[in-house]
């Protein structure tokens, strides 16, 4: 990585990164006794990949929950676009443009696949419940706008085959993607992945880190991503931040990181003689 | 073998998006559409409807109503009777304060006047969840019984505390009081019933729908996909109550005439609504006529078979009667968790393959 300013960097691979797009300050998070996350700040820039890695139960999720507005810190910012996130329930902040999927697959299992994917697209429809009830006309006009937005993901994620069939009814990978589906169909400025990976098997993992990378390479969405495939990680992500008990022991490129000794230790532990 | 989608071919969106996506469903349904309006106006006499079509068609506008809440939106209400009152008292409160107005009128305004009770009792809805949840509306039934009771003026003071519905036309041709004939009343509720199940229809395939079963699965990614979970189970509360004040209203004023509240609208009636959503099947339209038909029809089937076909006597039939359709309902429940409509679904999935097995 050259020089890192305010107005972004270049990767590796040559690709230009942004400025900050979301940017954490000091975020503590206490529930009752227990210190998921001790002051920890980190940024998290315009079209780049950033992996939250760390050994379990390092805060990883919890970090994520804040930034989706589901867990609310008791001492620190949240800044969005330039500013100051106020406090916010979960639904406005998808709004303002985040949408994640989750570490246990949360999606719709009474809907079918279709039906997941557009509810993905709710906060890009408007309207009213009376003009829904007659349906011709305005409501109709929009459901087939969506509708054509949501096949372009569809397409891109290869699921047409199982467009109608009852999410209950896939595989675990199918669902996953699925569920990345969903998240995308909201258009979202960050993406946020919690173990996207987990408990696929090779081919599985080769297919979703490739959607990770056209994803970000296509739709130019920043992507946030929490996972513990250091292989997927590495060859993924351009910068990492590495947590241990709640708080940051590294930050920086996969090199960096890689070989950093506080990250070794966490990681390999150490001897205490 | 007529029964095929191969070939019919879905050029845009809105093909692919229509009701009914296969074309021997779409003229099964404007044939059911047609014989309904143009045929069974003119064959019915009072016992059919006053034993069959209008109890069917009335309790499938609450079915309707009740599988919104329910079954779209996975909120567990056991006020439906409470808010059928609601209907019934609201339409004869505006029955008799506005006689000029046409009744076709206040019949939906009565169900706007439920939609706002319903919403207020739905608010609780946003703390708790499930058996807690049926339980807080309970509340709902058993104070709307209560108040309709005790406050003279929801029954004008009228000394018996019922409620009477006085005649009122439509086109000239009175669908209230007693001088209705059996076709009138019976077209009066199918145009209700006609309209509660294109809109709830259409609410359901929408983004409204979508944000009702989005709570329903899984309320925390609903959340965090962009659900308002206020907004959106208030709105499933106030619809569905809507649907339920409509049939509500059509029962005091078009089927019964006179309504003393704890008998016609006691908690009775809510079990038997969110038993025909059960049975129907939740989260399906089709699934609340189902339902609505099974409960209704299968009692007066099962008298007439043994009653009139055996011979039995009045009294052992009306006992057994209850024993046999419980019996029907555990068995079915068992044999098909999901309903009436499931089994529609599987016999149509079955259909599209036959005569080949796979």
């Amino acid at each position: 990585m050259n020089q890192m300013t305010e107005e972004g960097y270049v990767t590796e691979d040559g690709r230009t990164i942004g400025g900050k797009l979301m940017e954490m300050k000091h975020i503590s998070l206490r529930f009752g006794g227990v210190k998921a996350i001790t002051d920890i700040s980190f940024d998290i820039r315009e079209g780049e990949i950033r992996a939250i890695i760390g050994p379990n139960g390092a805060g990883k999720s919890s970090m994520l929950n804040v930034v989706s507005g589901f867990y609310v810190p008791q001492e620190g910012e949240v800044w969005f676009r330039g500013e100051k996130r106020p406090q916010m329930r979960p639904y406005e902040v998808a709004r303002q443009g985040i949408a994640r999927t989750f570490q246990n697959i949360a999606l719709f299992e009474g809907m079918s696949v279709l039906d997941n994917v557009m509810t993905g697209r709710l906060t890009h429809m408007q309207t009213g419940i009376a003009a829904q009830a007659l349906w011709k006309g305005k409501a109709e006009r929009e459901e087939v706008e969506n509708r054509e937005f949501v096949e372009k993901i569809i397409d891109f994620l290869e699921i047409q085959a199982i467009r109608k069939t009852p999410v209950a009814n896939l595989p675990y990978g199918m669902k996953k993607r699925v569920e990345l589906a969903r998240a995308l169909a909201a258009e979202p400025k960050l993406l946020l992945l919690d173990e996207p990976m987990a408990g696929m098997n090779v081919e599985e993992k080769e297919d979703m880190s490739r959607f990770v990378l056209d994803v970000n390479d296509e739709f130019g969405t920043t992507i946030a991503l929490i996972e513990h495939d250091m292989g997927v990680v590495m060859d993924l992500s351009d910068r990492v931040v590495v947590m241990d008990y709640g708080k940051k022991i590294g930050d920086g490129t996969p090199d960096e990181v890689r070989n950093n000794q506080d990250v070794i230790d966490a990681y390999l532990g150490v001897s205490h003689d | 073998m007529f029964y095929r989608e191969a070939g019919d071919f879905k050029t845009s969106y809105k093909d692919d998006n229509q009701t009914f996506p296969i074309k021997f469903d779409r003229y099964r349904y404007y044939a059911v559409l047609l014989f309904g309006f143009a045929v069974v106006p003119f064959l019915i006499d009072d016992y059919w409807v006053n034993a069959i079509f209008m109890p069917f068609l009335i309790y499938a506008i609450a079915a309707i109503g009740l599988n919104i809440l329910v079954g779209y939106c996975g909120q567990v209400s056991l006020g439906t009777g409470g808010f059928m009152a609601v209907g019934a008292y609201a339409v004869y409160k505006l029955m008799t304060a506005f006689p000029d107005v046409n009744i076709f009128f206040h019949v939906i305004i009565a169900g706007a006047i439920t939609a706002i009770v319903g919403l207020l009792f739905g608010l609780p809805s946003l703390r708790i969840k499930g058996f807690y949840l049926a339980v807080a509306t309970l509340a709902a039934q058993f104070f709307l019984v209560w108040l309709f009771n005790r406050v003279p003026w929801f029954y004008n003071y009228s000394a018996s505390g019922q409620i009477s519905a006085p005649e009122r036309t439509v086109f000239g041709v009175p669908v209230t009081g007693a001088e209705t004939s059996a076709w009138a009343t019976y077209l009066f509720c199918l145009v209700f019933v006609f309209l509660s199940a294109i809109v709830a229809r259409n609410l359901t395939r929408g983004s409204v729908g979508r944000k009702w079963m989005a709570i329903r699965d899984m309320d925390i990614a609903a959340e965090i996909i962009g659900v308002n979970p206020l907004k959106a189970k208030l709105s499933a509360f106030a619809i569905s109550s809507f649907f339920i004040g409509i049939s509500g209203a059509l029962f005091f004023a078009v089927y019964l005439g006179a309504v003393e509240v704890g008998e016609a609208f006691g908690i009775n009636k809510s079990f038997l609504v969110l038993f025909m959503v059960i049975i129907g099947g939740l989260g399906s339209i089709f699934g609340s006529f189902a339902g609505a038909a099974f409960l209704v029809l299968l009692p007066v089937l099962l008298k007439n078979t043994l009653v009139g076909g055996l011979g039995w006597p009045t009294d052992l039939a009306a006992h057994l009667e209850f024993m046999i359709v419980g019996g029907l309902i555990i068995t079915f429940l068992v044999a098909e968790p999901h309903g009436l409509a499931q089994l529609w679904r599987v016999a149509k999935q079955k259909l599209r393959l036959w005569p080949f097995p796979h």
